[in-house]
């Protein structure tokens, strides 16, 4: 339990698309604090015009994401304990994506990338048809089902080295969200989600580092999403590809 | 050629070079340990078309496999534009290609 005389120095990143810094903040330790509690606090007692996200605080809407100690979270699911052993803290916007202000980044180009990336579902049947029964005991369920709790908050895409030095890459999030779509039998476009997942700045560009894999909060696989759209790649190629 | 049919194209070339590369591997090992002078190896790969075929079918793997992975490494580390990666990459091929095959038919014995 933490001594109430505890203090945390916490460093932040303070500034806009342009120019920054880390400012450093003395914030007290309290039990259960987690990182977005810190964030909070330096926002009410020091820096009123710190700008952050956050809506739900409990690991759900995925919009509080952000640096801490140079690795991305949910920073409303870490515990201060758990990642500043020392009593120190690095708090700053999520990375590969540019700064709006304060620790507030872009998620312009991640959201595009989906698209990008064929991630748009597209239905075949009309209202006055009955509803698409899936066999959820499928292979191809199955496949979903492990990378449909993504929630787009950009932790992956901010732990993938390649997105920071690929730009046409389009990242874990948006491949995943294709793998998805290429696992279910209601989505008609097949076709052109292969070939944009398959595309310039697609799968081929990954490099299978698994970063985004390690990072992922709700525990998805980007790297094996990845992996699977290789393979049905080449077994639509081969002809071989099963539905 | 889109990028699918490239990535395609580098798999399948890289699985008819993996159990070629290991015996390529063996051979060197073998020639060199077994202390072979130069013309018992030449010999021995004119001796039958086996050597020619399995190396020409390596040179044309190779010819394919390198040039897609150099062109992915070089759009990934140079600002070289897409067409002067593409460039680089068919003449990197087309080299690897040339030499190759005249290594092939330089130990295939069938110019003498």
């Amino acid at each position: 339990m933490a001594d109430s005389n505890e203090t945390l120095t916490v460093r932040l990143w303070r500034g806009d698309a342009t120019e920054g810094d880390y400012h450093t903040f003395t914030v007290p330790r309290r039990e259960n604090q987690t990182v977005l509690d810190v964030v909070t606090e330096i926002q009410r007692r020091h820096a009123p015009d710190l700008a952050y996200r956050f809506a739900c605080r409990v690991g759900v809407c995925g919009s509080c994401a952000m640096m801490v100690n140079d690795t991305p979270r949910w920073t409303c699911r870490t515990h201060v304990s758990k990642v500043a052993g020392d009593g120190t803290l690095t708090v700053g916007p999520l990375r590969n994506m540019p700064v709006i202000r304060d620790l507030v980044a872009d998620m312009t180009e991640f959201f595009d990338k989906w698209q990008k990336a064929g991630g748009r579902f597209q239905g075949s049947r009309t209202r006055a048809e009955p509803m698409a029964e899936v066999d959820t005991t499928s292979k191809a369920r199955r496949h979903a089902d492990a990378s449909i709790e993504c929630i787009n908050c950009g932790v992956c895409y901010a732990a993938c080295d390649v997105v920071g030095w690929d730009k046409d890459y389009l990242g874990p999030a948006a491949l995943t969200r294709a793998w998805t779509l290429l696992n279910d039998t209601r989505h008609a476009d097949q076709r052109g989600t292969l070939d944009r997942a398959m595309d310039q700045g697609g799968c081929g560009s990954c490099h299978t580092q698994g970063n985004c894999m390690r990072a992922c909060p709700v525990g998805i696989s980007p790297t094996g999403a990845i992996a699977g759209i290789k393979r049905m790649s080449l077994l639509d190629f081969l002809g071989m590809r099963g539905r | 050629m889109s990028e699918a049919r490239l990535f395609v194209l580098q798999r399948l070339s890289a699985l008819v070079m993996a159990p070629m590369v290991l015996l390529h591997l063996g051979v060197i090992l073998y020639a060199t340990r077994a202390g072979l002078s130069a013309e018992a190896i030449l010999a021995r790969t004119g001796s039958t078309p086996l050597w020619p075929v399995f190396y020409t079918l390596f040179v044309l793997a190779v010819a394919v496999h390198v040039p897609i992975g150099l062109r992915n490494v070089l759009r990934e580390w140079t600002s070289l534009g897409r067409a002067g990666v593409n460039a680089i990459a068919i003449g990197f091929g087309a080299i690897s290609l040339l030499l190759g095959l005249r290594a092939v038919w330089a130990v295939s014995g069938w110019a003498s």
